[in-house]
């Protein structure tokens, strides 16, 4: 059983809105950077900097940060997750970090990428920006852009499908536990 | 030892030395075979062994144990060994002489000699060191040693490097009509080394021992028996070069006769892949070219007997780096069920086999065993040859357990040996 | 996917994939490795014990520095300190060592196949670093992974091995894991040093130097033992370096852009002259850089839990 969310359209304005607000919070685009948490983040992130470009007509740094070698569940899975490169080819220092991701759940995945932009150096600041918050947090955490709060349970499953990915663009829910999606 | 009044009833009697191969009865009385025939009528009290598909053949003879008594009682002792031999069916076992002392010297001769009487299951045969100590210096008082009880002559595991000494041994030992036996070994072409060399010891990063090791020193020795006209007996024969060299002395008349072993003709080199310690022995298994060469040897005659080179070592010897192990296996117990498989394959015909276990290791030690002739000793085994088993080593008679078997599948099993008219069932659980 | 096994001991036994596997890690590991914190937190609490019953300064280190980065607790043992002075064996030691809750244990030993009997009897993660003269797998993923990063890619490439291949964990595992990538692979050292039957597996044996580098892509020269002068291996040094020494004039013969490489330490005037050895070619230097990567890589993808 699989239900859309958020349509391509619904998609584009809610990042639209999250454009125009990371902009009006931080006074334009000067002292910020993005870094998008792979895989969906990062995409999201590119989105957004070319958005915020068409607005303001400034260019944003973008990084891309790989958690894997932060997570706390490490030691309790069978096998090691496949590492990506993290890629962040500017100074974090003092800079304003928005950090991006798909799917708020639990907080862990935000822990771990707090922690991972901390060993790359002292940012002034860390927002976060998510499409999508679907609750459930087991972490003191909470984000400064959402697109979407969706009310879920425990046994669902919510997908964020991109062009970038070769699929159609949309945010579906689905039925079933599946402990891969503790976003 | 009290003998016992025994009829063994309808078996297939198979003796080698006689030609013989019949359905019938054979009974023992007083230590020895009275009567053999179709079927044998018989009055009073007699133990009654039905043998009705089974073989009734005489006690197999190995021409190769270590017994490891004196000196190394943790591997194995003269009742251990001698137990497990009458489990595997053999009634008269030859002990190699590197035991703690050396068997070297008539006390030693008489101590095994005097265990086996008090504590062995079977027959135990000395073998006596040709050099002091083994030592390869100085010849040993063979005539003492032939005195005390030694049917034959061997610096086994220890092999005599110097020539010229080699000679001078054989030549002595004729005086006394025993055999010189030699493990074909050169040392310093083996030093160090730890599985025969190829292509698996290169892959393992294990320094190999070349097949020239064994046929150098077959070739020397035959050039010696040739020299000094002494009889010359070439023990665990492992690669085809060696069959080569022996197949053409004999034909030259030479009187060299040969043995080889059961893994010889099993396994190969790739059995010590995953640095197995329990398939590391010396000489070392070969490649599958040598082992179809041993067997075309066992089956033209070049090869005379089948021994078992039983050498019983402790689990924490074997556990240990391979490089560090022990050299050798355990073979008493697995020796006919491997020997068959060579009867099943066509290779051997079943007297042609039992020949290689009885009569001709009788011949090269020049005793009259070995055979079921009326009035011989009654060493006699009784085989199922139909009966599977698995090889475990739980089920071991012998001390050590070092086998590259265990888990196997045989094919054949004991019944029951008679040593001396002494009636042992093999026991259950096999 | 992951590493199909628990313990890492031969490249000769490991798939393609598994290799390619770690090979892509070790790059995110040599990132890490290029940042101000050369530290991440994914193996805390973890512990990982080099037993070391061989001396081997470089190995060792290059072990203990992929497991402090990646927050692991390390133990050096080494055979001064170790039991086996007293007799104990090296199952007991590493069943001591195992009691006091390893998670991954790095063994150096003399004797080839002495991993396999831990990697049998132990529930940790065994990691061969070096076993007699069998195997020496992190140094063969390191070499994979420098030729990899510096000539973009492996499949194809004339890779000359150069010496002692017979007494050479170094060079088997090198063999291995290059002809599994597709490498075509040549030997050139004196026949005593060639072992029997090594053509079985798909490499071209030669006995003069210069044929062997002609046209080369990468030349991987391997340590000489100098306590085999004089064993019937060669019979001085000088001679062998006379017929196997790399020099400038040797490698001009290689292709433009040859890698030179050694697994280190190096024999200067022996195997390698120090033109060559510190020279534009030579790669000797970033060996070592990447072999810490690559350790990390190997540590992270045994660290999971154990079924």
């Amino acid at each position: 059983m699989e239900r859309v969310i958020l349509n391509s359209v619904e998609i584009y304005r809610a990042l639209t809105r999250i454009a125009h607000e990371i902009l009006e919070k931080n006074k334009g685009s000067k002292e910020i950077v993005l870094v998008g948490i792979r895989t969906g983040g990062v995409y999201l992130a590119q989105r957004l900097v070319k958005k915020i470009q068409e607005i303001e007509g400034e260019s944003v740094p973008i990084g891309e940060l790989d958690i894997t070698l932060y997570r706390d569940d490490l030691a309790h899975r069978k096998e090691s997750p496949v590492l990506k490169k993290t890629h962040i080819p500017f100074d974090l220092n003092d800079r304003k970090i928005i950090l991006v991701d798909d799917v708020l759940y639990t907080g862990r995945t935000i822990r771990a990428a707090m922690d991972g932009l901390m060993d790359l150096g002292r940012p002034r600041q860390i927002q976060l920006a998510v499409l999508i918050d679907r609750g459930h947090r087991e972490l003191p955490i909470r984000a400064d852009y959402v697109g979407k709060n969706l009310p879920t349970a425990t046994d669902e499953k919510v997908e964020v499908l991109l062009e970038e990915t070769g699929e159609e663009d949309r945010v579906v829910l689905k039925k079933g536990t599946d402990k891969e999606s503790t976003s | 030892m009290t003998t016992e009044r025994i009829l063994i009833q309808s078996g297939r009697i198979i003796d080698p030395a006689s030609g013989r191969d019949t359905v019938g009865d054979l009974l023992i009385e007083e230590g020895v075979i009275r009567e053999i025939g179709p079927r044998l009528s018989v009055k009073g009290h007699f133990l009654k062994i039905g043998a009705a598909g089974k073989l009734v053949v005489p006690g197999l003879i190995d021409l190769h144990s270590h017994l490891r008594e004196p000196g190394f009682e943790y591997k194995e002792t003269v009742a251990t060994a001698t137990a497990a031999a009458a489990a595997g069916g053999f009634t008269t076992i030859c002990a190699m002489p590197n035991t703690d002392p050396i068997n070297d010297n008539q006390s030693v001769t008489e101590f095994i000699l005097e265990k086996a009487k008090s504590e062995g299951k079977v027959h135990v045969l000395p073998v006596g060191a040709i050099t002091k100590g083994s030592k390869g210096e100085e010849l040993a008082e063979i005539g003492e040693l032939v005195a005390a009880g030694c049917v034959a002559l061997s610096d086994d595991g220890r092999p005599v490097m110097n020539s010229e000494l080699m000679r001078r041994a054989m030549e002595y030992a004729k005086i006394f009509d025993v055999p010189v036996i030699d493990h074909c070994e050169d040392l310093n072409l083996s030093a160090g080394g730890v599985m025969f060399e190829g292509e698996v010891s290169t892959a393992m990063g294990l320094k190999g021992i070349p097949a020239a090791s064994e046929t150098v020193m077959v070739a020397r020795d035959i050039a010696l028996a040739e020299l000094t006209g002494a009889r010359v007996h070439l023990a665990h024969i492992s690669c085809g070069g060696s069959v080569h060299l022996i197949r053409e002395a004999k034909r030259r008349g030479i009187a060299v006769t040969a043995e080889t072993c059961p893994h010889y003709f099993t396994l190969t080199a790739d059995r010590v892949r995953g640095f197995d310690a329990n398939a590391k022995m010396k000489p070392p298994l070969a490649t599958r070219r040598d082992l179809e060469e041993i067997r075309a040897g066992l089956a033209d005659g070049t090869i005379d007997a089948i021994a078992t080179d039983h050498a019983p070592h402790a689990a924490q010897e074997k556990e240990c780096e391979i490089d560090r192990a022990p050299f050798g296996i355990v073979g008493l117990e697995t020796a006919l069920s491997l020997s068959l498989m060579l009867v099943e394959e066509g290779l051997l015909t079943l007297p042609g086999l039992l020949q290689k276990m009885t009569e001709n290791p009788a011949r090269i030690i020049g005793r009259k065993i070995g055979r079921l002739g009326i009035g011989d000793t009654a060493d006699v085994t009784v085989i199922d040859p139909a009966a599977e088993w698995m090889v475990d080593a739980g089920h071991f008679k012998s001390k050590s357990k070092n086998s590259p078997f265990i888990g196997w599948k045989m094919k054949g099993r004991i019944a029951g040996v008679a040593v001396a008219g002494v009636w042992t069932p093999a026991e259950g659980g096999r | 996917m992951g590493l199909k096994r628990k313990d890492v001991l031969a490249l000769a036994e490991m798939e393609k994939e598994e290799i390619e596997l770690i090979l892509q890690t070790a790059e995110s590991f040599k990132e890490v490795s290029t940042r101000e914190i050369k530290k991440v937190p994914t193996l805390r609490g973890k512990t990982v014990v080099n037993l070391f019953f061989e001396a081997s300064t470089r190995t060792r280190t290059s072990f203990e520095l992929a497991a402090k980065r990646l927050s692991a607790d390390v133990i050096n043992i080494s055979t001064s300190s170790s039991s086996v002075v007293k007799g104990e064996t090296l199952l007991d030691t590493a069943r001591n060592i195992e009691a006091m809750q390893s998670d991954i244990i790095i063994l150096r030993h003399s004797s080839s196949g002495a991993p396999y009997i831990l990697a049998r009897a132990l529930r940790s993660a065994v990691i061969n670093a070096g076993d007699g003269a069998h195997e020496h797998p992190s140094q063969g993923l390191l070499d994979l992974f420098t030729i990899k990063e510096k000539k973009g890619g492996i499949a194809g490439l004339k890779v000359v091995i150069v010496g002692d291949v017979l007494h050479s964990r170094v060079a088997h595992s090198d063999i291995h894991g290059l002809k599994k990538l597709g490498a075509d692979v040549h030997l050139a050292g004196p026949p005593t040093m060639i072992p029997l039957g090594i053509e079985q597996w798909g490499v071209k044996v030669h006995y003069r130097l210069e044929e062997a580098i002609a046209g080369a892509d990468v030349i991987i020269l391997l340590r000489l033992q100098l306590e085999r002068q004089g064993k019937g291996y060669f019979p001085t040094l000088r001679e062998y370096a006379r017929l196997y020494g790399l020099d400038g004039k040797r490698v001009a013969r290689a292709n433009d852009g040859v890698l030179v490489m050694h697994p280190g330490p190096i024999n200067r005037g022996v195997e390698v002259t120090s033109e060559v050895a510190d020279g534009l070619s030579s790669v000797i230097l970033e060996q070592v850089t990447n072999g810490v990567a690559v350790r990390m890589a190997l540590l992270y993808l045994l660290s999971g839990e154990k079924p």
